[in-house]
């Protein structure tokens, strides 16, 4: 039998991310007090930093074609923002067409990049940096240099509402227990499956104990998630986007040939040409996925500040790259998960968030964050090294 | 004086699961070539990684003794100020640089502490290629020159840091003939100047011709030293203490059947991406049958591989033109994908590059090529991949941990295994082998042309590409032969021999001369 300390030590780089964050939320936890997983905050949390998310997910497949970055999404953000808001506002569309839309440019924009960078063969940091400039300026082109609000509430229920809840308590939220209680049965299941498989192939699998006390603590957290959620106004509904986007992508990234073939494509251009990988199409797709997730983010950014501005989405690029590396992407491509991802863009809302409640000032927020940055990604390399020696 | 220069006592390194040496002894004689052979995986690398100092000491148990001292190496940088420099497989050249420029980076001549002495850097410079009888300019960037004279520039390098032992990995496996001799002389000659050699070598005839001990290593063991004088020093011998048995045919005989023509290419023209005026190939009109092992024989830089590359579905070349047929049917191949779907594999020369994905594992390796057939609906079906890997594991005996290890930590001959698992399950009717066992060990060897002939067997066509003449004879059935893009000879085994081989090149390169 493995000692403890062995297990942990195999575990690190697997376990890391989650250890950190869990770090991360009891220190601030504690720095403030209580009022960073108070029911209130942990769906201002959510609603915050959902667009974060959804931009990470994106990005995540740019950074496993071989390292590759998107630099355009910030200004895409903005852009999508302006048009849809226009549609609105100015040419006085309904809701529904004009999301859709906006949905559909973002794709043909995040098409433009992908032509680039796969048919042309220019750099992908050359051609987003360009499509950063060009849509930052086409923002402020749309809306003339001011902003247009307030949007109607058909547009902003994406960014800031609640999922109604099925029956009138007070005081709680049914239906976020419900989907807590059904949700941790699912994944239960699921593990079980799993671990099955596991044993039939006779793979190593952790002790019954370890297994069973894995999934207590995941249950554990699901409920008391969704419960502090019922507290206060139930499920937020950019938390079920959010919930959706990630299980589409890790089913996509882990289970599809296209995902296989990004991760191939990542790990070694040119071997996965000689094995039949169309690879300007995976780095096409890449790229157009991406130009359509900063579309949604842009429509939810803009619900959540219920007002698009021209300096909506700058610098959101960042926040999702690093999201992607703090979260284990591997900077020379082929190595990182959605759920990763996810975990780093947390993280970061977590540092926000609990700084801003501690009232440490913007400009300190940006220095700490680029310290974790910084270390969390030393932290992988140097982790990595040590198991390859 | 010492008798020995170095020493390596009970040497023993384990990694995580495996002991890859086990008390290993090893004693080098002052100015003499020392060789080191052994299969892959054997643990060659590892001592020659420990003795330079890739493994620090204290990773490691055992002793290091330089010239009578007690060494503790804690870097690279340690061994290289007690003499000892390495010259792997991989050269460390910046391409982009000028030789003088490489042969003194992270050596460089200075004054005044920082400024660099361009003057004294070139003059040394000039006077070590006279002395490796390299007829360079100082100036000319590496990626100018040749292989053979870029392994040279490697020496040089080792030689400007006061080298009294040097190491060398594989250092003709990438290198023509000619240039493997010229390499191999400068070794015996270097001797003179008081410089010991320690070779690590799957070229067993450059071991027997100018090795004075050999070293064989099995399974992370010292077997025996060889020393040259005193023991019979053949082939034959060192492959039977490298697989402790005797191994009698090095190629397995094949009961086939040869059929129709099952593959044609005629008239196959190709131009160079780079360079669209370069006629890279010219006019070639090859085919295989069924169940039959055609060579392609040829000097490196031949085209062989272009060739090959630019019939399975573009992958090389441009402005592109011939035809090429499979079973009589005219096939329009427009990228590689189109290749695998018609049946047609190439198995790529170089495995790490271009053939593998490293930081993936065996299994998804092998599947990589045809994902297809292991896919319900839309969901990759994770068992069926786990069974594909474990079927390929066993029957091509993939030395392995598992099916879940990575490809980058593989040995060569089970890298190439992988690569043959992968083409195999891909199921192709056609399949290009190029250079299929370079680098490989003669036991993988001999399990590689195994599998080449159950392929053959069932019917499959296999044009294999290799530079090693032995191996092209031993293995196919009809040979051609290719000399600046073009075929020069077509050869029936019987009639065949690497005289005749030679000839059909030298004959055009005449033609090409008037």
């Amino acid at each position: 039998m493995k000692s403890f300390r062995e297990m942990i030590k195999g575990n690190v780089r697997q376990y890391g991310m989650v250890i950190a964050f869990v770090f991360v939320v009891v220190l601030f936890q504690i720095f403030t007090q209580g009022t960073l997983l108070k029911p209130l905050n942990i769906s201002n949390l959510i609603q915050q930093n959902s667009y974060v998310l959804i931009l990470a997910t994106g990005m995540l497949l740019c950074i496993l074609t071989v390292g590759n970055i998107d630099l355009s999404v910030g200004s895409v953000v903005g852009f999508i923002g302006a048009v849809s808001a226009t549609f609105i506002l100015k040419m006085h569309m309904p809701v529904l067409p004009a999301i859709l839309i906006s949905l559909a440019i973002g794709f043909l924009i995040g098409s433009w990049h992908g032509f680039w960078i796969a048919y042309v063969g220019v750099p992908a940091f050359i051609a987003t940096l360009a499509g950063m400039l060009i849509f930052r300026g086409l923002t402020m082109v749309v809306l003339q240099g001011t902003s247009l609000a307030p949007l109607p509430e058909g547009y902003t229920f994406l960014a800031a509402g609640f999922l109604p809840d099925i029956a009138n308590i007070e005081g709680i939220n049914l239906l976020a227990i419900i989907v807590g209680i059904g949700a941790s049965i699912l994944f239960i299941l699921n593990e079980i499956s799993k671990r099955r498989n596991k044993k039939k192939y006779s793979f190593q699998v952790s002790s019954p104990l370890a297994f069973a006390g894995k999934l207590l603590a995941i249950t554990i957290v699901i409920n008391a998630f969704t419960y502090a959620l019922a507290l206060y106004r139930g499920i937020p509904m950019v938390l079920i986007v959010v919930a959706v986007l990630v299980l589409i992508y890790t089913y996509l990234t882990t289970k599809t040939i296209p995902g296989r073939h990004i991760y191939a494509y990542g790990g070694n251009p040119k071997a996965a040409r000689l094995s039949g990988i169309k690879t300007k199409k995976v780095l096409f797709w890449v790229y157009a996925n991406m130009g359509l997730l900063a579309a949604l983010a842009g429509i939810v950014f803009t619900g959540r500040l219920n007002s698009a501005t021209p300096k909506g989405g700058v610098n959101f690029e960042l926040d999702a790259i690093a999201a992607c590396f703090i979260g284990g992407a591997a900077t020379t491509g082929g190595v990182g998960t959605v759920i990763g991802a996810i975990i780093g863009g947390l993280l970061m809302g977590v540092l926000n968030n609990g700084m801003s409640i501690m009232g440490v000032s913007i400009d300190w927020q940006q220095a700490i964050k680029g310290m974790v940055l910084l270390g969390a990604v030393a932290f992988d390399i140097r982790s990595r090294m040590r198991a390859a020696n | 004086m010492e008798q020995y220069i170095l020493e390596m006592k009970n040497i023993t390194k384990t990694f995580p699961g495996v002991k890859a040496l086990d008390n290993v002894n090893l004693q080098v004689k002052p100015r003499h070539i020392h060789a080191l052979v052994g299969e892959n995986g054997a643990g060659k690398s590892t001592l020659m990684n420990i003795l330079s100092g890739v493994y620090p000491h204290g990773t490691y148990e055992g002793d290091i003794v330089v010239e009578g001292e007690v060494c503790a190496f804690r870097s690279i940088n340690e061994s290289e100020a007690k003499g000892i420099a390495i010259i792997h497989q991989e050269l460390a050249l910046i391409p982009s640089l000028s030789i003088a420029e490489n042969v003194f980076l992270g050596n460089e001549q200075v004054e005044r502490g920082i400024i660099i002495d361009w003057d004294k850097t070139r003059i040394k410079t000039i006077e070590m290629l006279k002395k490796v009888g390299l007829n360079e300019n100082t100036e000319t960037k590496v990626k100018d020159i040749g292989l053979g004279k870029q392994q040279l520039v490697e020496i040089i390098k080792a030689l400007a840091k006061d080298v009294k032992i040097l190491i060398l990995d594989e250092p003709t496996a990438a290198l023509n003939d000619e240039d493997s001799s010229h390499l191999l002389d400068l070794l015996v000659e270097l001797k003179e100047h008081g410089i010991t050699s320690i070779i690590i070598s799957h070229k067993l005839n450059e071991v027997t011709k100018v090795a004075d001990e050999i070293t064989i290593i099995r399974d992370g063991a010292t077997i025996e030293t060889l020393v040259k004088g005193e023991d019979d020093i053949t082939e034959e011998r060192i492959i039977k203490g490298m697989v402790g048995r005797e191994i009698n045919d090095r190629f397995p005989k094949r009961v086939h059947e040869i059929g129709k023509v099952s593959f044609e290419v005629e008239n196959w023209n190709v131009y160079d991406p780079l360079d669209v005026d370069k006629h890279v190939i010219q006019d070639v009109n090859i085919n295989v049958r069924k169940g039959e092992v055609v060579g392609i024989a040829g000097l490196m830089g031949a085209g062989r591989t272009e060739f090959a590359m630019s019939v399975f579905g573009k992958a090389y070349g441009t402005k592109i033109s011939g035809t090429i047929r499979k079973d009589g049917q005219e096939l329009a191949l427009h990228d590689v994908s189109d290749a695998i779907k018609n049946g047609i594999a190439y198995a790529t020369e170089d495995r790490k590059s271009a053939g593998l994905i490293l930081i993936d594992d065996i299994k998804r390796n092998i599947t990589l090529p045809s994902l297809g057939s292991i896919t319900n609906k839309f969901s990759i079906d994770d068992n069926k991949e786990i069974k594909v890997g474990e079927e390929f594991r066993e029957k091509l005996n993939i030395k392995s941990s598992s099916i879940l290890q990575k490809a980058g930590n593989l040995s060569g001959g089970n890298q190439q295994k992988v690569v043959f698992s992968k083409w195999i399950f891909a199921d192709p009717d056609v399949l290009f082998l190029d250079e299929p066992t370079r680098g490989i060990d003669v036991g993988a060897k001999y399990e590689i042309y195994t599998i080449i002939n159950e392929l053959a067997e069932k019917g499959k066509s296999i044009v294999m590409i290799s530079s090693e003449l032995p191996e092209i004879l031993g293995m196919c059935d009809r040979i051609y032969v290719m000399n600046r893009g073009r075929i020069v000879g077509e050869l029936m085994a019987s009639e065949a021999s690497q005289e005749k081989i030679m000839q059909c090149i030298m004959q055009s390169n005449k033609g090409v001369a008037v």
